[in-house]
């Protein structure tokens, strides 16, 4: 499993409910459901990924995260997860609102783009970064709102969100003390466990 | 047990074969929603499958508009046509008649062979006609669950229909919530839009003002209103396919004729969509009776799946037990995905399990009986842990 989805596992509470926004294959779902008894709805726009949800005894709901929750009630989830998916949102800011509207707790992953290789490359080579981690290329990508663990940060300090625990993933797919040290310069993934 | 060993030189190896239809005799009255009571009914159905010895293994199929019991396989090795959800029943088809037990029958007030207007009314000797006792959704569920005790079974694995057999499925969720693990409703919706009411009653106008109606008792006149029938098919047909469906298929093409300038008389004119229409309309006022034609649209129209539950449809669902799959497709205008996200928001918000997708197709309304692939894949991954439920092996 991801690690990401590893390392999250502990802020999510036993029988909860649970809803993951864009949650691919329905991995962490899964897992949840059968470790944790938790209650879990995925929401996933990619026809393959959906067919390999609901192979697994995931539900599954085929929605497009860029039109919003509106349909979703208020704190209807105890938590609502995001991973990995932040960065391809047309308003990212306006979706972790939504998010933080349906679930009283919200758990966000994204790829830090200042970690010191997406600076090297870009400041080297002075092209967008390409890597084995993000192997797009500019024109033809998913991920159009690349951030930092500092522009999150920001974000959240201008909403007045409450960080309640967060941790980044090095380079080495471990939660490594150094990363955790220096989040922003070594943290490939950040981890971000957030509330209202 | 209706079905045939599988016949050897059936060429589709994932058909059921040949089927035999069976009739069942209730003698006690069923009561009805409007009030009135029937005092006693038949119902034509078939089997597919076998069911297992705990009975766990059944699955109800609840048929559309103009469906019947016949939905799948075929009534002899030249019937050209198979039944009208071949593409969805069978071995190692989403509905795996290897694994399950699967009922189809044709709902009261039908046409092909169940109790319905053109049966003999015991009270005066006569067809019933136009004094078949009006239907409700909830009587054919009730006529359902008859059969479900004649069988024995206490559980059905799932309830499956589309479109007004998804409005019996998600009925069933609600009147007999221990007596489904799963309820899939496939292109339906929670009440029909006033558009789809209005279609209906233009249907039905173009019935009623046939000259060989004479007030629903045509068969006493020896007599079919099979031009108001047609007409009202052909409009039905259009609401079914898309715009796109329509043009891919039919085009401009002309059927006959010639629209070239100086071709002398236009009159031998027709296009393939009004011949195709024409053909259809006829075929079908053949086959179905007027009575049971205003009755089902009826049906349609005065289903609201929540109005006994403060119009709340998340208050409705709260009562159901089973999971629930939903799937919509994306050109169908009279039961459009937005009705379908109606049913899954009200699920969601009642705190269900619920599943969904929206599948791109051309067909419009018709897409849920054709076997589109990703249609089917997504019907094989969610029957895939009804399958896993039963203990199967996979």
């Amino acid at each position: 499993m991801r690690f990401d989805l590893t390392l999250i596992q502990p802020w999510i509470n036993a029988n909860s409910r649970v809803l993951d926004l864009g949650c691919g294959d329905g991995m962490l779902l899964e897992t949840l459901s059968k470790e944790k008894n938790v209650s879990g709805i995925g929401l996933e726009i990619d026809p393959d990924n959906i067919t390999l949800a609901l192979a697994r005894g995931v539900n599954v709901i085929e929605h497009d995260l860029n039109v919003g929750l509106g349909n979703f009630r208020d704190d209807s989830f105890d938590m609502v997860v995001m991973t990995l998916a932040l960065q391809t949102l047309r308003y990212p800011h306006l979706v972790i609102d939504e998010m933080l509207r349906v679930g009283r707790e919200c758990i966000v992953t994204f790829p830090n783009f200042g970690h010191w290789r997406s600076r090297w490359y870009l400041g080297h080579r002075g092209k967008m970064p390409v890597s084995k981690f993000l192997p797009y290329t500019w024109y033809d990508t998913p991920n159009i709102h690349f951030c930092t663990v500092k522009d999150f940060e920001a974000l959240c300090d201008e909403k007045n969100i409450r960080i309640l625990n967060s941790s980044v993933i090095g380079a080495d797919n471990s939660q490594s003390p150094l990363a955790n040290r220096f989040p922003n310069l070594l943290g490939v993934t950040a981890v971000y466990h957030i509330s209202k | 047990m209706t079905q045939a060993p599988p016949s050897t030189n059936t060429a589709d190896q994932n058909s059921v074969g040949i089927v035999v239809p069976q009739k069942l005799h209730f003698d006690q009255p069923l009561q009805l929603a409007c009030g009135r009571a029937l005092p006693a009914h038949d119902i034509v159905y078939e089997t597919y499958g076998e069911l297992n010895t705990d009975k766990s293994n059944g699955i109800l199929i609840c048929h559309a508009l103009s469906g019947h019991h016949h939905a799948a396989g075929k009534h002899s090795e030249d019937d050209r046509k198979t039944g009208w959800w071949d593409s969805c029943i069978g071995p190692g088809k989403p509905i795996d008649t290897n694994v399950f037990f699967v009922l189809s029958i044709n709902n009261i007030g039908g046409c092909h062979g169940s109790t319905g207007p053109t049966s003999i009314n015991p009270d005066t000797g006569k067809p019933w006609g136009p004094d078949f006792p009006s239907l409700r959704c909830r009587d054919w569920v009730e006529s359902q669950h008859l059969m479900m005790q004649h069988f024995g079974i206490s559980q059905w694995a799932a309830v499956i229909g589309g479109s007004l057999g998804g409005m019996q499925a998600m009925r069933w969720a609600l009147e007999y919530p221990d007596a489904l693990r799963h309820c899939i409703v496939i292109a339906s919706a929670m009440k029909l839009s006033a558009q789809n009411i209005a279609f209906n009653e233009i249907a039905r106008r173009a019935i009623t003002s046939d000259a060989n109606f004479y007030e629903g008792r045509y068969l006493e006149h020896q007599t079919l209103p099979k031009q108001g029938l047609a007409l009202a098919r052909m409009v039905g047909h259009i609401t079914y396919l898309s715009e796109d469906g329509m043009k891919q298929k039919f085009g401009r093409e002309l059927k006959t004729g010639n629209l070239s300038l100086g071709s002398g008389s236009d009159t031998a004119v027709e296009f393939e969509v009004e011949s195709y229409l024409r053909y259809q309309g006829e075929a079908f006022s053949g086959s179905f009776d007027a009575n049971t034609y205003l009755l089902m649209t009826k049906a349609l129209d005065y289903y609201d799946l929540a109005r006994e539950y403060n119009d709340d449809p998340a208050e409705a669902f709260k009562h159901a037990k089973c999971a629930f799959m939903v799937a919509s497709f994306t050109t169908d205008w009279r039961f459009a995905p937005a009705r379908s996200r109606e049913i899954v928001d009200a699920l969601v918000a009642a705190n269900k399990s619920v599943s969904y997708t929206e599948i791109e197709a051309d067909h419009g309304h018709d897409a849920f009986l054709i076997p589109i692939p990703r249609y089917m894949d997504v019907f094989h991954a969610y029957m895939k842990r009804l399958k896993q439920e039963l203990g199967h092996a996979l």
